[in-house]
């Protein structure tokens, strides 16, 4: 046997062909250099131009950023890219727009309501302090709006809770959908007609002004709110849940009191609290129905009271130095207090939401 | 304890569409009891009617009658809630209640009907889930969410949940369908161990295992599509898998169907 090497001669290999995977691409850095290149040109111009208004100048660069993008992704890289890095853009330049106001109001709130927002401001009331001049507080306001959110929190949560239970857990055919038709309809009601409501039933019964009619007005704004946000956290709940506690020999109730409602708890606070955040600004039920005050005046049932968007209102309408500031600093303790509120929630959402983890 | 089923004449609805018709068996105590089927031809319908979770469903309604012991499940003066405590059931995908730790979930059942003494609550709860053979990989953290076991574990927890409230009879509903094998053959197991205590009736899509764990079997089919479910044979599980009385069984169960 004699072993012949065959000698294969190397075939030459094919010239690689253009891979079909990687291509150029931009740098990490390509979309910031973008947004500066934008910038630049938009300022530029609108200097140029001899444009006033800073808006126009922020508008055009935000145009120059989105065409930047797509163009230059579209020659360098390709047409899926250059889309892709179009939808960004906007995306991006869809935040700015929106946050922009939003840090506007809170730094302008801030650093205006600063002035004479302090210890004593938020322990005085403005009794003997006339609305021109300096001095006096926001402590009655505060108390009204505390004391009418509350009452209107306390009568709208559980109304609003059992409505939500009986749509989701019980609610079928011609009633439920009549309720579901009202909850929409009230979610419309706007607050000076749901204050004018309560108005007429004050002077039908001849009942006088109080912190307690303003909540019951309060009250019908926040109801559907509550119904709407806690009926989708239930409609969350698995079926499967249900079925398991049922399947335990779990009557309905104690299987909608004991698993559902837990289950769902953290998103039901998150609503709530939306809806008492959403009531506390509301100025015109207070005006008509709790007709605002100097004083403190601690009891809802009886007396006039104030509250912190009446406060404000009031005091604009003073038209001093010294009552445009207060206005501002009111501002402040109303936006601090919605926010708290909603942190509140966020950390009582956290704490109940259902545990994952080992 | 366990109890024996009698089951005739039974007929479910879905509003007006008929899922099963006319159903007529015997379901012997201390034994396994497989159902099985094509998708869709009844079984989970026929027993969630065991224990009345059947009419939980809107528009689910039944006729007919079945027997717990001499005792009409669908008598006018009988409480479902009550039904439901004596016939336990697990089902196909595991759900422990998620806000609940894996000691809250096995108490659960006692917990919300309001039937314990405080003392005996931690040894029932030992005792159901040594039953269900978690016990060992569970003691040690018995107050941490049960979400956070695995699938397999999930279940056994299920099931330990369904025995804590001592019921007569325990249906399972495809109990194994979403679990690798290891954990299928757990709860096999754990099938045979609690037959010596309990009636035992599971539907199954997995016909080794039917032929595994029960003792009788019972083959379920459509008559046609659109027609209502009906039970076609039930027999003890060696005759129905080694000779079948009926041709469509022995099609079924060879593979050769349809």
């Amino acid at each position: 046997m004699s072993q012949t090497a065959v000698q294969v001669p190397p075939t030459p290999s094919p010239p690689t062909p253009p891979s079909t995977l990687s291509g150029r691409s931009l740098p990490r850095w390509a979309p910031l250099g973008f947004a500066a290149a934008a910038i630049a040109l938009g300022c530029g111009l609108g200097a140029v131009a001899g444009w006033h208004s800073k808006t126009q100048w922020g508008l055009l660069s935000a145009l120059f950023f989105v065409l930047i993008s797509y163009t230059v992704t579209s020659t360098v890289e390709n047409k899926r890219q250059a889309k892709d890095r179009l939808a960004t853009s906007v995306v991006w330049v869809c935040f700015i727009l929106a946050v922009v106001p939003l840090f506007s109001l809170i730094w302008v709130t801030v650093s205006r309501g600063l002035k004479v927002l302090d210890g004593y401001f938020l322990t005085h009331s403005m009794a003997g302090v006339p609305g021109f001049e300096t001095g006096g507080g926001v402590y009655h306001a505060i108390i009204g709006t505390l004391e009418q959110v509350g009452l209107a929190t306390v009568i709208s949560v559980p109304i609003g809770l059992l409505t939500a239970i009986y749509l989701v857990e019980y609610g079928r055919g011609a009633l439920a959908k009549a309720v579901t038709f009202f909850v929409d309809v009230m979610t419309g009601i706007p607050s000076i007609v749901a204050g004018l409501f309560l108005l007429s039933i004050m002077l039908m019964f001849e009942l006088s002004p109080s912190g307690l009619m303003g909540a019951l007005a309060l009250a019908i704004l926040m109801i559907p709110v509550v119904v709407r946000s806690t009926e989708e956290m239930l409609k969350l709940v698995p079926n499967e849940l249900r079925e398991a506690s049922l399947a335990l020999g779990v009557p309905k109730w104690r299987t909608i009191l004991k698993v559902v409602i837990p289950t769902a708890l953290g998103g039901i606070t998150t609503g709530v609290m939306l809806a008492v955040a959403r009531i506390a600004g509301e100025t015109a039920p207070i005006m008509l129905l709790v007709f605002g005050s100097q004083l403190i005046n601690a009891n809802p049932f009886e007396g006039a009271q104030s509250s912190l968007p009446f406060y404000i209102w009031e005091q604009y309408r003073v038209g001093s130095e010294a009552s445009y500031d207060r206005a501002w600093a009111a501002a402040l303790v109303l936006i601090a207090f919605v926010m708290l509120l909603n942190l509140v929630a966020r950390g009582i959402a956290r704490w109940k939401a259902p545990k994952t983890g080992r | 304890m366990a109890k024996r089923i009698d089951v005739s004449g039974l007929t479910a609805y879905y509003g007006a569409h008929k899922a099963i018709e006319d159903i007529s068996m015997t379901v012997e105590p201390r034994s396994v009891t497989a159902f099985i089927g094509p998708s869709g031809c009844g079984k989970s319908t026929f027993l969630r009617t065991l224990n009345r979770m059947h009419e939980v469903t809107p528009g689910g309604r039944v006729e007919g009658k079945v027997l717990l012991d001499d005792e009409d499940l669908y008598g006018s003066d009988v409480d479902p809630v009550g039904v439901r405590r004596t016939v336990g059931m697990v089902f196909q995908r595991p759900n422990p209640f998620p806000t609940m730790s894996i000691f809250d979930n096995v108490a659960a059942g006692l917990r919300l009907n309001g039937s314990y003494k405080k003392n005996q609550l931690t040894d029932i709860v030992e005792k159901s889930l040594r039953s269900a053979n978690l016990w060992n990989e569970v003691k040690d953290r018995l107050n941490k969410p049960g979400s956070g076991l695995s699938g397999g574990q999930q279940q056994r927890l299920c099931i330990a949940r369904a025995i804590a409230v001592e019921p007569e009879v325990l249906l399972m509903d495809e109990p194994c369908s979403a679990l690798d094998p290891i954990s299928t053959l757990a709860i096999e197991d754990l099938i045979s161990e609690l037959k010596e205590r309990f009636t035992i009736v599971i539907v199954t899509h997995n016909m080794q295992q039917a032929a595994r764990v029960s003792d009788r079997t019972a083959f379920f089919n459509l008559a046609a599509v659109g027609q209502p479910g009906r039970l076609v044979e039930i027999d003890e599980t060696e005759r129905i898998f080694a000779n079948p009385s009926v041709q469509a069984t022995e099609d079924y169960i060879s593979g050769r169907f349809g």
